[in-house]
């Protein structure tokens, strides 16, 4: 669920990143705090408002369930949706500094070369900025993977459905079962070391 | 090809009205720092638009912005030379050399490249990044990298800025070569007058974003050095 999740953060996210470092348009403020304000909510407002726009009653829930594809709330679907809106600002942030960082210059002798905007940026821009986009895919997948309120509030807590590992443990301390909550922290712990120990590599080595 | 130019207006932060042309073989755009000569170049390029104002190589028209026309610099024909060449880094020589290239059948490419690569004097580099490339090897890729497609007019901003005057002397030597193997037509901006002596037929003289004088560079500036005397204007143009 978390790597379907930070997919689509990936899929979403470079391109919205790309916009904020490179393009000024009306809206610039609002859409680059809106990006960014699942990093701040509390995760059970996050998780409320997900409700409302998914929910039975709400717009996207009910054209949802209008096309045949039964409802969201409470389904390995909404579990993916809660990471995912976690994880996105992660990497909206990570590769809007990463696309910062490439000097325009290189894109203009590209132009000069006889080359569009969509193979430049594929060919140039993206292949420039991957330390920023591989380190916001990092972050965002450990954040992905950590994913609770929202989580919990959307998509529940059922076994073998829409349980992720953090909602695990929720739930093994609750039942007293302190030797799986261990080994499940355990393994969270040693993932997220992973991923920030990835991190330092990606920006230490060689430049390119 | 002649190169003729006319524009006027606020570029970014910068007033501009220039009108000047470049009748083939070298034309130098020279002036002080802050002169408006590279602002000129990319306006030639593409990469900037003025307000007003026509641009024209031979019959083709790059910019006339009373009939509506600005090509983007894909459609430009031109090669650009950046001041600090704005070699890609995660390509290698062959890479660099071989950008402008798309669109061709891959054999082909490699053909141009090979011959580029030998014009150039860069055999056995083919494998390397920029970034374990000297000052001098890069400039070699970069003026590869903007000869490949062919360009009706090479543009060069301060291209020997940043070098030891012994590696400059050298590279202005092999600019001047290449122009004549070549036959390409270059606009070359430069604050230089040692560079004006050695390469340019033409000159464009600017100050605070005014061609201030134009002419041949000969009796311009006096006191020419031999190596431009050997180069006949004639064989740039074509």
């Amino acid at each position: 669920m978390a790597s379907l999740a930070t997919l689509l953060a990936l899929v979403t996210g470079v391109p919205l990143a790309w916009l904020l470092a490179r393009r000024a348009f009306p809206g610039k403020d609002l859409l680059s705090v809106l990006v960014l304000l699942p990093m701040v909510l509390p995760p059970t407002v996050l998780g409320y408002y997900l409700l409302v726009v998914v929910g039975r009653q709400g717009l996207v829930g009910r054209l949802w369930e209008m096309a045949g594809l039964g409802r969201i709330v409470f389904t390995p679907t909404a579990a993916v949706l809660a990471a995912f809106v976690a994880a996105l600002p992660f990497v909206i942030r990570a590769a809007q500094g990463g696309f910062e960082q490439v000097d325009r210059t290189y894109e203009e002798a590209a132009r000069t070369l006889g080359w569009g905007e969509v193979g430049i940026f594929l060919a140039v821009t993206v292949p420039l900025a991957w330390r920023g986009i591989l380190a916001g895919l990092a972050l965002g997948f450990a954040r992905a993977v950590g994913e609770f309120g929202a989580t919990l509030m959307v998509a529940g807590n059922i076994p073998g459905r829409t349980r992720t590992a953090s909602t695990a443990i929720y739930d093994a301390v609750q039942g007293g079962r302190l030797a799986e909550a261990h080994l499940l922290a355990l393994l969270l712990s040693i993932m997220a070391g992973g991923v920030l120990l990835f991190i330092g590599r990606i920006g230490r080595g060689s430049r390119w | 090809m002649s190169l003729e130019v006319c524009f006027a207006g606020r570029v970014g932060e910068f007033d501009l009205d220039v009108a000047f042309r470049a009748p083939g073989g070298i034309t130098a755009l020279f002036g002080p720092s802050g002169a408006g000569k590279t602002l000129t170049l990319r306006c030639v390029a593409g990469l900037d638009s003025p307000a007003t104002g026509r641009i024209s190589i031979g019959d083709s028209v790059l910019f006339d912005r009373k009939a509506e026309i600005d090509l983007p610099p894909r459609e430009r024909g031109l090669g650009y030379v950046f001041q600090h060449h704005a070699l890609f880094p995660h390509l290698d020589v062959e890479g660099n050399i071989g950008f402008g290239l798309r669109g061709m059948p891959r054999s082909d490419r490699m053909a141009r490249v090979a011959e580029l690569i030998d014009l150039v004097g860069l055999g056995g580099f083919e494998g390397r990044r920029p970034s374990d490339l000297s000052g001098g090897e890069r400039q070699r890729v970069a003026l590869a990298r903007a000869l490949a497609p062919e360009p009706s007019l090479l543009l060069l901003d301060e291209p020997f800025s940043g070098l030891d005057d012994e590696i400059r002397w050298r590279l202005l030597d092999e600019l001047l070569q290449l122009h004549r193997r070549t036959g390409v037509a270059m606009l070359l901006v430069t604050h230089d007058v040692e560079e004006v002596r050695r390469l340019a037929h033409w000159l464009v003289r600017l100050r605070k974003g005014r061609v201030v004088d134009e002419g041949l560079a000969a009796e311009l500036i006096p006191g020419r050095a031999p190596a431009a005397e050997r180069t006949s204007r004639s064989d740039g143009d074509r």
